[in-house]
């Protein structure tokens, strides 16, 4: 078994081609670390390792930038109440539909997968969303994403694993339905509701589009979240350097380099945090994805 | 006795009716969630038979029939282009569809598993950020004008002048899909690993009595064990084929690029919201819907007749 770990030719360049890709994957982040931590003239002459001329500028004139505080704690408000409503509608919803009782079932089942093939289009949505008032509302970043058909079936398959004596043993005790939801059905299927957990969240976080669509003009208020703001800081292209002199534009250009490296680190930091731990709930994830509606 | 017998079946019975009723009056909610998010909008198709201009009701704009569908196909400069950019982009991010495949092959024969591990933990991270900050990193690293990529290569005298893949019309495709490469391989591979992982391993003890070599093994044992994902994962990118994701093209396409990388998501948006060509924009809409539809049943029709086995 030993002369197995031997290390041939092949095995070596296979190695060192995935430690490439694996280099390619991990740097940006470092390079957006290190840069972030730099002085801006480090920056503007090159900083590929470590930080040169540490300094925490740029982490410092992040308050400059307007509705930065208020966009981190909207970003984490979605993605807070946005993974807690997903997770308790769509897990609810897979549990009635579950049930055996329930009449109708399989027409009642299919109300709900059909809305992952049917796609109206971008416009009617949009003027649905106008048309029930939830543009300019931080609704509109939580509730269209609440009951999803997707995470219905995963749940559903789940919970007809889970042995029927089970509930039925609890409905003779007289539990309701609230009941035996909370009590039995949330329980053991924490696996699954773990991995919805994560995706659900992971996804909250990352997504700006539903910002640029429907947060819009001065109505949108502090509503915009972090992913946005980045947006719209990286499309700024040029700064405004008003009767500064083209040496000092440059340099604010730099500065301003920095100011979005930092941005970008921010951005980034609450997914590497939690990644580590999160990383089984991925892979599960999409082996669970693998299954058939 | 007996009657109490019967009093007791009726209330069970009547429980059960009210179980039922239960059941369905909580179901409500969530199934007037769907309505409004993913069935209403089906009412707005009509806006694509009328001249719909903002701040109308429907009836109050005028009928025209299929004018905005003809205008999509006669004058149609613009969908010939937005078709080949979507066709274009899908079709080699399909043909790139095997690199995970292989990807996965090669970490599987990885013998150092904690090194493996940390290879498939690390490669998947790019799947997980946004595609704002894949912006970000290609905007910082690749292409402004003292970007790293910039700095290097001059520095190497390789390049007279900075180099930008933004901007660049010529390799927009390309520069496209390797950067979705780069975001979803490591991802991707996940469940071919899994795949491999299952291959009965007594196939490989087989191919070890007979004498193969590595390369055979993988050749005779892994590949054929991994055809049937490879397969359905193909089907299913088959039938996304018009759907190649607004976020990636919206942000990375420049004023430059766009003649390459304006597909149907971002066209609709610009059309619609932007231009405020609310009806056309609908019209090309329902066509792609349609189009999709098409090419999912498609897709299924081909997995039940190859596999025998429908894929939803």
């Amino acid at each position: 078994m030993e002369s197995k770990k031997r290390l041939t030719v092949p095995g070596a360049i296979n190695i060192l081609i995935l430690l490439l890709f694996t280099f390619l994957c991990l740097y940006p982040m470092w390079y957006i670390f290190i840069n972030s931590w730099s002085s801006p003239a480090a920056v503007n002459r090159g900083v590929y390792f470590i930080p040169l001329e540490f300094t925490t500028e740029a982490y410092t004139n992040l308050g400059q930038i307007p509705g930065l505080t208020s966009s981190i704690f909207i970003s984490f408000a979605r993605t807070i109440s946005g993974t807690i409503l997903t997770v308790l509608c769509s897990s609810f919803t897979a549990y009635l539909l579950a049930d055996k009782f329930l009449p109708a079932k399989k027409f009642l089942y299919r109300f709900f997968i059909v809305t992952m093939y049917v796609n109206a289009g971008f416009i009617p949505y949009y003027l649905t969303i106008s048309a029930i008032g939830l543009r300019n509302n931080f609704l509109v970043y939580i509730l269209p994403a609440a009951v999803q058909a997707y995470f219905i079936i995963l749940i559903k398959t789940y919970i007809e694993s889970i042995p029927g004596e089970m509930v039925e043993s609890a409905e003779m005790d007289g539990a309701g339905i609230f009941r035996i939801y909370a009590q039995i059905i949330m329980p053991l299927s924490k696996p699954i509701l773990a991995c919805i957990v994560v995706f659900t969240a992971v996804n909250q976080w990352n997504t700006w589009s539903d910002d640029m669509f429907f947060m819009q003009g001065r109505n949108a208020g502090n509503l915009h979240c972090l992913q946005y703001l980045l947006y719209q800081n990286l499309q700024s292209n040029v700064v405004t350097s008003v009767g500064a002199g083209a040496a000092a534009g440059a340099a604010m250009k730099v500065s301003s380099m920095t100011l979005r490296m930092a941005m970008s680190f921010v951005t980034i930091f609450p997914i590497l945090c939690v990644y580590p731990f999160m990383q089984r709930y991925f892979t599960k994830g999409i082996m669970l994805g693998a299954v058939k509606g | 006795m007996g009657d109490n017998a019967v009093t007791k079946r009726v209330s069970r019975l009547s429980g059960r009716r009210q179980k039922q009723i239960k059941l369905v009056l909580f179901l409500l909610p969530f199934m007037a969630m769907v309505t409004i998010f993913s069935y209403i909008p089906l009412f707005g198709w009509s806006y694509a038979f009328v001249d719909y201009s903002p701040g109308l009701q429907l009836w109050e704009c005028e009928f025209v029939g299929l004018k905005y569908f003809e205008r999509i196909f006669t004058n149609s400069a613009d969908f010939i282009k937005v078709m080949r950019n979507t066709l274009a982009i899908s079709s080699l991010n399909i043909c790139c569809s095997v690199l995970p495949a292989i990807f996965a092959i090669a970490i599987s024969q990885v013998k150092y598993k904690r090194f493996a591990k940390v290879v498939q933990t690390c490669t998947s991270i790019p799947n997980f950020i946004s595609w704002v900050l894949v912006y970000s990193i290609v905007f910082m690293l690749l292409s402004s004008e003292n970007s790293a990529l910039n700095n290097i290569l001059m520095g190497l005298g390789l390049i007279s002048s900075p180099v930008n893949p933004l901007t660049d019309v010529d390799h927009a495709w390309a520069v496209q899909v390797s950067i979705n490469v780069w975001k979803t391989l490591g991802y991707n591979a996940i469940i071919y690993l899994s795949a491999i992982t299952s291959i009965d391993q007594e196939l490989y003890q087989a191919a070890d009595v007979d004498g193969a070599n590595n390369w055979q093994k993988i050749l005779h044992v892994t590949i054929p064990g991994l055809l049937s994902t490879f397969f359905v994962l193909l089907l299913l990118a088959i039938s996304n084929m018009l759907s190649n994701g607004f976020d990636q093209f919206w942000l990375l396409g420049t004023g430059m690029t766009w003649d390459k990388l304006e597909v149907f998501d971002t066209y609709v948006y610009r059309m619609g919201i932007r231009n405020m060509e609310y009806s056309l924009a609908t019209a090309m809409g329902i066509f792609k819907s349609v189009v999709s539809i098409l090419l999912l049943s498609f897709a299924n029709f081909a997995s039940k007749r190859l596999r025998g086995n429908s894929i939803f």
